[in-house]
């Protein structure tokens, strides 16, 4: 087989789909308005950000005065967690989240930590899970706000969002999701989930970069994190970035629109890669939920080798993936995810996610499964952890 | 990310593998920090004939094993000890700044190693 160049790190981000950019580009070019603008340019431009904006409600299940746009994914958590804890913190200062979110609740937990927040952060089980019963026991009177991924980055594993929003809802304490990753793989409607406040992203579902937005049902508290000049009705300051929000508008349409066609496909591409490196290659671990987990998440640990090498042997193979390995991310730590569900750090460290896309097709899965056992095969040679026996026996 | 030298190194590793025999082994690193250098000598006269390495870790990790096994491979144990990871990092050409500790473990490992045929030679 030829060479090729075969991206498989969907979960990184994603090329804009054509009709996306279509849309956007008016808005790059000659529609250049400011939407706080009165006259006609402003108009145009404020028109735009109506139609993104009731696009993105429609797609959430949501209202459209309960969308509001920002510069990323990551704001949008920020936003949801500084903002709730921040305006509720009369109430109490009590947070509830996971072991296995993504760093952009992490990191603004830990911070909330040090201006005299209490967080816990729940155990998930070996496939990432995390129980309901452990949500509902860790709530106390202080508790003001859950924050669970809906499904996660590294591993893929999709967590009982229904479930967890039923406790939060009987409880009365705000639940919101970082539904970056789960948007346009699964179905989202925020009062069938029972949530607050959902997070999403543009360029995770073939929308631009820069772009982000968080739903907030009606009558939450939650304070402002970005003051200005009062836009995304007096919310979230600064002049919007229209042609961003409109992809974006346009980005949910597709991916709602496409769903059920494009779960069909991940799922069938992704379990002929499953299946085929879990034939091909011996001491391999599927990491994540066998069945609940994202339709395009393949996540392996293959044991004695480490991940940065493969992912630059892969690289020269024409083939682009990611990994939990320390080594990848310039920490000593491998993944935290990977640990949380119990991985040794060597067999953590020898994580590869490859994360499927629209773009990907059977072939692609066949390119892979050709190359990828004999470069596993060539850094366990290397490897001192790994030694071939007789009859093919292995001994660590 | 590497440049030609540690990518070179890091496809076609020199001197890989096991002595069954050794005079000497030397192993360093830790799973926690994902690099493992296993390191065996065979020693005469003063001198090193041959060295094999086995490496668990990064490309980094993997091409300064390689590296310094050719090094040290014809020179005598003074010699080898000499070698810091800064030689080794020389050598390839420089590494990313946190990929440093990787050529420190080359240096142990090889040390390592030394002491341990200096050990086995002591009984």
């Amino acid at each position: 087989m030829e060479k090729r160049r075969i991206y498989v790190d969907n979960s990184a981000t994603t090329p804009i789909h054509p009709q996306v950019l279509e849309e956007m580009m008016p808005y790059l070019t000659e529609s250049y308005g400011n939407p706080s603008s009165i006259h006609f340019f402003g108009r145009e431009a404020r028109k735009a950000m109506d139609k993104a904006r009731e696009r993105v409600a429609l797609g959430l299940g949501a209202k459209t005065e309960e969308i509001y746009f920002t510069g990323s994914g990551t704001e949008a958590d920020n936003w949801a967690v500084k903002g709730v804890a921040f305006a509720n913190k009369k109430k109490g200062n009590h947070i509830i989240t996971t072991k296995i979110e993504h760093h952009a609740i992490l990191h603004t937990c830990e911070y909330l930590e040090k201006q005299g927040f209490d967080v816990t952060y729940l155990d998930v089980d070996e496939y990432g899970l995390v129980n309901p019963d452990d949500v509902e026991n860790a709530i106390n009177d202080r508790t003001i706000l859950i924050s669970v991924m809906f499904a996660n980055n590294e591993i893929g594993t999709i967590q009982p969002i229904e479930e967890i929003g039923k406790i939060a809802k009987k409880r009365a304490v705000y639940f919101h999701t970082d539904a970056v990753q789960a948007m346009g793989n699964v179905d989202i409607n925020v009062d069938k989930l029972g949530v607050d406040l959902l997070s999403i992203s543009g360029h995770k579902i073939m929308g631009p970069k820069g772009i982000g937005a968080l739903y907030v049902r009606k009558g939450t508290r939650i304070d402002n994190l970005i003051h200005g000049g009062a836009q995304e009705r007096k919310r979230r300051s600064g002049t919007e970035n229209v042609a961003a929000v409109v992809g974006m508008g346009k980005a949910v349409q597709l991916a709602v629109e496409n769903l059920d066609q494009h779960v069909r496909k991940m799922t069938s591409l992704r379990d002929a890669l499953i299946d085929g490196i879990k034939e091909r290659i011996p001491h391999v671990r599927l990491n994540g939920h066998p069945s609940q987990r994202l339709a395009n998440n393949v996540n392996f640990s293959f044991e004695f080798v480490e991940g940065e090498a493969l992912l630059l042997s892969l690289d020269m193979e024409g083939i682009a993936a990611s990994s939990g390995s320390a080594c990848t991310s310039g920490s000593l730590d491998p993944s935290h995810v990977l640990l949380a569900i119990g991985l040794s750090h060597e067999t953590a460290h020898g994580s590869l996610r490859m994360s499927l896309g629209e773009i990907n097709t059977r072939e692609d899965i066949d390119y892979i499964l050709d190359k990828l056992p004999a470069i596993v095969e060539k850094l366990r040679a290397l490897s001192p952890l790994f030694k071939q026996c007789e009859g093919g026996k292995v001994s660590v | 990310m590497y440049n030609e030298t540690v990518m070179e190194h890091f496809t076609n590793p020199r001197n890989v593998g096991e002595i069954e025999d050794a005079d000497g082994v030397g192993e360093v690193g830790s799973p926690q920090c994902g690099d493992i250098m296993k390191i065996f000598l065979k020693v005469e006269d003063n001198i090193i004939k041959d060295i094999k390495f086995k490496t668990f870790g990064c490309a980094s990790a993997i091409a300064s094993s390689s590296i310094m096994t050719e090094m040290v491979k014809g020179r005598t144990i003074e010699e080898a000890l000499a070698l810091t990871n800064k030689d080794v990092v020389d050598a390839l050409g420089g590494l990313p700044p946190a990929k440093v500790h990787c050529s420190v473990l080359a240096e142990q490992a090889i040390r390592a190693a030394i002491e341990d045929y200096r050990a086995k030679r002591g009984k």
